[in-house]
């Protein structure tokens, strides 16, 4: 009889703790309809402090706006936006890729930008809906070892290196958002059944496998793989620390319109709490003003997506690099390329 | 005619006497240690409440062909397999360890008692990419398993080493008159009261080989974290990640079972500690590689390759003090007040399972252990989950931030309590109660001072993990507040070597002091006869 009280007790105890847990708080109503310009709003990046950090303290100074910035990964961020919904204390998302994007615009949890701001970056670089804009591009490459390797007997088309004599040699992150926006390309383009054959033929072909871009770029750079499959971006941020003269690794750009080559975007988009937060709005502008992009230029060598800024020196010019005119923060397509990258046994 | 006793509870199996404590075993516990337990055994289960509401939204059509598509099967197999593997080679080299460190008299003893507690203050990621700076090619299951073995070896050695210290030598001296060899004596006589904390710490390697992905991902094997990790990065896809997480729960609980079935509590008898011996100069050097291979491994190659990379840094960027400083003083806050939320919510759920038996019991504790399988990202999104429904006030603020800590790495104050919980004979409790006094006077007064030495264990081995975790840091701590893992997780991920270096170099320094203090704890104070 005690037993069952006490077990009834412990039971009603953890059973409060669900109940609490599964109904959560209902979120704060609409915001209000009046704009606010409280000189302050928060900022969760997914770009990292060393990149972001100087561009916000120039904003800071031009405008006076305070920003509060939380770092981290884009993925994560992704994650806890998802999981705060309409509670998240912050008013601006930056990310690293597409998807993240295409994530939360799904969730309905942006807020629709002024067509001033889509408006300012060419179509098949933003997104189809207004939810977000992209703010700078990256490129697909091939990175490889340089003591290894030279440029002239690297393939030129994406075909070439999932052939017998590349069997060991190549390193993929099959789980990473770009990869999969790259094979979701090669869906579009060369339709399904030339993508499938592509994977296949990419997972009987001993692929190493790696679990982000950074981790290729470190293991080509230190010579432990001869070839990847990463972001251009990547390269200079390790050059930068280390010199690009001492850089093992060296990049290679696939052909214009192989699909090996297109063009990542990274971007900016409002939450729906902070839809009529002024200084948000600012910010977003600020993303897309001759200033960011310029500066996104000099620091990273990543593409600007507005027109009539100089793209970085020494890299192909944006018009030679893919433009798909696929949405490619589309979730549904995305998970499409995920099941076929799951039934070649690559994720 | 014998009257029949009236109340239902069947007394203790037999009457205590000089062979030592007697485990209770059929006594009721009192209510308010059940509730108490059962409500940190609530606040452990709320990562797996989160776990289960997000996988029911996808409803079970989805989780099924979750479970069957692509390579969740072998990255399953494959946890088990490093998870298994791991535990074994832990539990071996660490008693092996602690055998040698306290039977051999060694130049220098508490230095290498130290020198083997030090694996514990480094990070399994920072482990990991020393290796990589040194052997860029180094992947798959062997060096995963190899540095598991290398970082975990102390959760073994540090509570076997403190048991062998109180352990009393005399049945050995007896099993070698009776004609048993030295390793067959030391099996039969010691290694029974020894095996308790052997086994709870070989759990705890076998929970922390469950749940880590720093490691096996810089080192290419795939795990089920890794999978979780995939589900959170490309697809956003909570659903998906929460089956695979649950599936982890799983394995996690298969762990923790056999972990009961194979701790069987053995009444520790007081007696005299055997003291060291002398050997020759020859058996030293053989000896000398067996307390050296996991500090080797986990500690000194990882750092030599990390100044390695430090020396490749062209740009050594100046240090900033102050915000070295501010990182400092938030690590060091944190894990000292998450030590403490720890023993609070460990202290129940480990007195229950010292002095009780029954499936209440069991099911309270391995709800307690279940966390620790759970990668750092589940448990800070479950406890985003958590903050946001029941306490939105206190979202991203330190004190959720210290729970989740708490909530994390209970396991591994539990177990240690447990046992130095249980370590107290219940008959001096019993001679407390005639004083006068009352159960909780009774237990303040004399468990507690006897356990003390295992408490304080279990709060530094919360402390050392907590000032070396990430993901979940991440997650939850308030905006603009950095802890010495974020600092360096900001700068590797940017190749910024340099820029990391201080920070890489001070969270080893730190989280080794508390890992020093715990290589000089001794057991349960022994009771006075």
């Amino acid at each position: 009889m005690r037993t069952a009280f006490l077990s009834a007790t412990a039971l009603a105890a953890v059973g409060l703790l669900l109940s609490g847990c599964a109904a959560p708080a209902p979120a704060e109503t609409a915001a209000p309809t009046e704009p606010v310009a409280d000189g302050a709003f928060t900022l969760y990046s997914g770009r990292d402090e060393a990149l972001v950090q100087p561009l916000i303290d120039q904003f800071e100074a031009e405008t006076g706006i305070e920003v509060e910035v939380r770092y981290g990964n884009t993925p994560e961020l992704g994650a806890l936006l998802l999981e705060e919904g309409a509670a998240t204390p912050a008013q601006v998302f930056l990310s690293q890729d597409a998807g993240a994007l295409g994530a939360l615009s799904q969730a309905g949890l942006f807020a629709t930008l002024p067509q001033e701001i889509t408006d300012a970056v060419p179509a098949g670089f933003t997104s189809t809906d207004g939810s977000w804009v992209g703010v700078t591009g990256r490129a697909r490459v091939v990175v490889y070892d340089g003591e290894r390797l030279s440029a002239d007997e690297l393939p030129d088309t994406i075909d070439g290196y999932v052939t017998d004599e590349w069997n060991g040699r190549l390193a993929v992150a099959p789980t990473n958002a770009s990869f999969q926006s790259f094979v979701t390309a090669l869906r579009v383009l060369e339709g399904e059944d030339a993508a499938a054959e592509w994977v296949t033929a990419l997972a009987g072909n001993s692929p190493q496998i790696f679990e982000g871009n950074t981790p290729i770029l470190t293991a080509v750079n230190d010579g432990a793989v001869e070839a990847g499959l990463i972001n251009h971006y990547y390269w200079f941020r390790a050059a930068s620390e280390v010199g690009a003269s001492t850089m093992r690794a060296q990049l290679k750009y696939l052909t214009a319109g192989d699909a090996g080559s297109i063009v990542n975007v990274t971007g900016a988009g409002i939450l729906a709490g902070g839809a009529d937060d002024a200084d948000a709005l600012e910010f977003v502008r600020f993303l897309v003003s001759e200033a960011a992009q310029t500066y996104f230029v000099e620091q990273t060598f990543e593409y600007p997506l507005v027109p009539g800024i100089a793209a970085p020196e020494g890299l192909p010019a944006l018009e030679t690099l893919l433009t798909p005119g696929l949405d490619l923060s589309d979730l549904d397509d995305l998970a499409t390329t995920q099941r076929l990258l799951a039934d070649a046994g690559l994720i | 005619m014998t009257i029949a006793p009236t109340s239902a509870t069947p007394v203790a199996s037999r009457a205590p006497d000089a062979r030592g404590p007697v485990v209770a075993r059929a006594r009721r516990p009192p209510l308010v240690l059940l509730l108490a337990a059962s409500v940190a055994a609530a606040a452990a289960a709320i990562p797996l409440v989160y776990l289960v509401v997000r996988a029911a939204e996808a409803g079970l059509p989805t989780v099924l062909e979750t479970l069957s598509r692509g390579r969740v099967l072998e990255y399953a197999a494959n946890s088990l397999a490093l998870a298994a593997a791991t535990t074994v080679t832990a539990l071996v080299l660490g008693t092996a360890v602690a055998v040698v460190l306290t039977r051999v008299r060694f130049p220098f003893a508490r230095g290498w008692l130290l020198i083997s507690a030090l694996p514990l203050a480094v990070p399994s990621y920072l482990a990991g990419y020393g290796w990589l700076v040194l052997i860029p090619s180094v992947n798959g299951f062997v060096p995963s398993w190899l540095l598991l073995t290398a970082v975990t070896v102390p959760y073994v050695t540090l509570p076997v080493a403190a048991a062998l210290r109180g352990a009393s030598g005399d049945l050995e001296g007896v099993a070698r008159t009776l004609g048993r060899g030295p390793l067959r004596a030391f099996l039969v006589a010691t290694w029974p009261t020894v095996r308790p904390a052997a086994i709870a710490g070989s759990l705890l390697v076998a929970l922390y080989a469950l749940s880590d992905f720093g490691l096996v991902a810089m080192m290419r094997y795939p795990t089920l974290t890794w999978g979780i990790n995939a589900a959170y990065s490309a697809s956003f896809d909570r659903a998906q990640a929460a089956t695979l997480a649950l599936l982890l729960v799983v394995l996690a609980l298969v762990v923790v079972a056999g972990e009961r079935a194979a701790r069987r509590q053995v009444p520790r008898a007081a007696a005299r500690a055997v003291a060291p011996r002398p050997v020759g100069r020859g058996m030293l050097s053989a000896l000398l590689p067996v307390i050296a291979v996991a500090p080797l491994i986990g500690v000194v190659v990882p750092l030599l390759g990390l100044l390695l990379r430090l020396l490749d840094a062209a740009t050594l960027r100046a240090v900033d003090v102050p915000r070295v400083l501010e990182a400092v003083g938030a690590t060091v806050g944190v894990a000292a007040a998450a030590a403490v939320l720890a023993l609070v919510l460990a202290l129940p759920i480990a007195a229950l399972a010292a002095r009780y038996r029954g499936r209440l019991v069991t099911a309270i504790e391995s709800v307690g252990y279940l966390g620790h399988a759970l990668p750092g990202i589940v448990v800070g999104l479950s406890l985003v989950f958590f903050a946001l429904a029941v306490v939105p006030a206190l979202y991203q603020s330190l004190a959720v931030l210290v729970f989740a800590y708490a909530v994390l790495f209970m396991p591994k104050a539990i177990g240690t309590v447990r046992a130095g919980l249980g370590d107290v004979p219940p008959r001096l409790v019993s001679v407390a109660r005639t004083l006068g006094m009352s159960p909780l006077q009774a237990w303040w007064r004399v468990t507690v001072p006897l356990a003390l030495p295992s408490l304080g264990v279990g709060a530094l081995l919360v402390a050392i993990a907590t000032m070396k975790e990430l993901p979940a840091t991440l997650l939850l701590r308030p905006t603009g507040v950095q802890t010495l893992a974020t600092e360096l997780w900001n700068r590797t991920v940017v190749f910024e070597f340099g820029a990391a270096a201080p920070y890489a170099a001070l969270l080893v320094l730190i989280a080794a002091v508390p890992a020093m203090v715990l290589s000089g704890v001794r057991s349960a104070a022994k009771e006075e006869l």
